[in-house]
């Protein structure tokens, strides 16, 4: 059986969003959200660690070359958020608040279609340096 | 002599654009950096204060009401806002860091009690772009 082994990229992106849910009052997400709510918007650096597991290659001792990860990463997240407002410039949070929670979901679902099927990914995203979430759970 | 350093953090949304530019130079001068609808930093702050240890408490100043002053002149002005909208006394100034940091010293230095002196601002746009500045320079 090869050995299955996991490896890891990190890219960061620096963008503005703010949580609001426009079903609710302002009062509302103001109580929810307190500071985040902020009308004119804030912003965080990101850091981002993509997991990828599967098995050794025999030919090249990869599990997947990290220059293609890198590649599909910046062509497939950072390109689109880097430096965006993530409400208002990106087609994937015009009706999804930009959460670290759901932002890691998107990660996952940009990136895995287009990964083999042989791997299986994981998604971390930093928000702040204290505030970070994985997807999916494992 | 002794430096003694506290560390702050704030979120916050910003652009650099000069308003008395087109959009076009804007973009060829500031790039990613210039996007209308802002992007956003985790910023890191480090305030030094110089000074001799107090002979009865050993403090150059008691850090915690270094901390109370940052909070009340800088963090609570600057934390999840946007910096070219929502800031008083950064009105009409380029939202730079190196700017940002001169804003914030010349926030803190008439709240600076006789007996230590403000040092230097050191700031962190992001963990691998920082500005320090010292005051102006006799």
């Amino acid at each position: 059986m090869q050995k299955r082994v996991s490896v890891y990229r990190k890219e960061h992106f620096n963008a503005a969003h703010r949580l609001h849910n426009p079903a609710w009052s302002a009062e509302k997400n103001k109580a929810v959200f307190g500071l985040c709510n902020h009308e004119n918007f804030h912003g965080h650096n990101y850091e981002l660690i993509v997991k990828v597991t599967g098995a050794i290659d025999p030919d090249t001792g990869y599990v997947i070359d990290l220059k293609v990860l890198s590649d599909l990463v910046k062509e497939l997240v950072i390109d689109r958020f880097d430096h965006k407002n993530l409400n208002l410039d990106t087609a994937e949070f015009k009706n999804l608040n930009p959460s670290a929670e759901n932002i890691a979901v998107v990660i996952y679902e940009l990136l895995k279609p287009r990964l083999g099927e042989q791997y299986d990914l994981q998604i971390r995203l930093y928000e702040t340096e204290r505030n970070f979430v994985e997807y999916p759970v494992q | 002599m002794v430096y003694l350093t506290r560390q702050e953090h704030f979120n916050a949304a910003h652009k650099l654009y000069n308003p008395n530019w087109s959009r076009e130079q804007n973009e060829e001068v500031f790039g990613a950096c210039a996007n209308e609808n802002w992007h956003g930093h985790n910023y890191n702050l480090y305030v030094t204060v110089k000074g001799e240890p107090h002979p009865e408490t050993g403090f150059v100043f008691d850090v915690k009401k270094l901390s109370v002053i940052i909070n009340e002149h800088v963090i609570k002005h600057l934390d999840h806002r946007n910096l070219n909208l929502d800031v008083p006394f950064l009105a009409g100034k380029l939202c730079s860091t190196e700017n940002l940091a001169i804003a914030i010293w010349n926030q803190l230095l008439p709240h600076i009690p006789s007996g230590v002196q403000l040092h230097s601002i050191k700031l962190y746009e992001t963990p691998r772009i920082y500005v320090e500045y010292f005051g102006k320079q006799a």
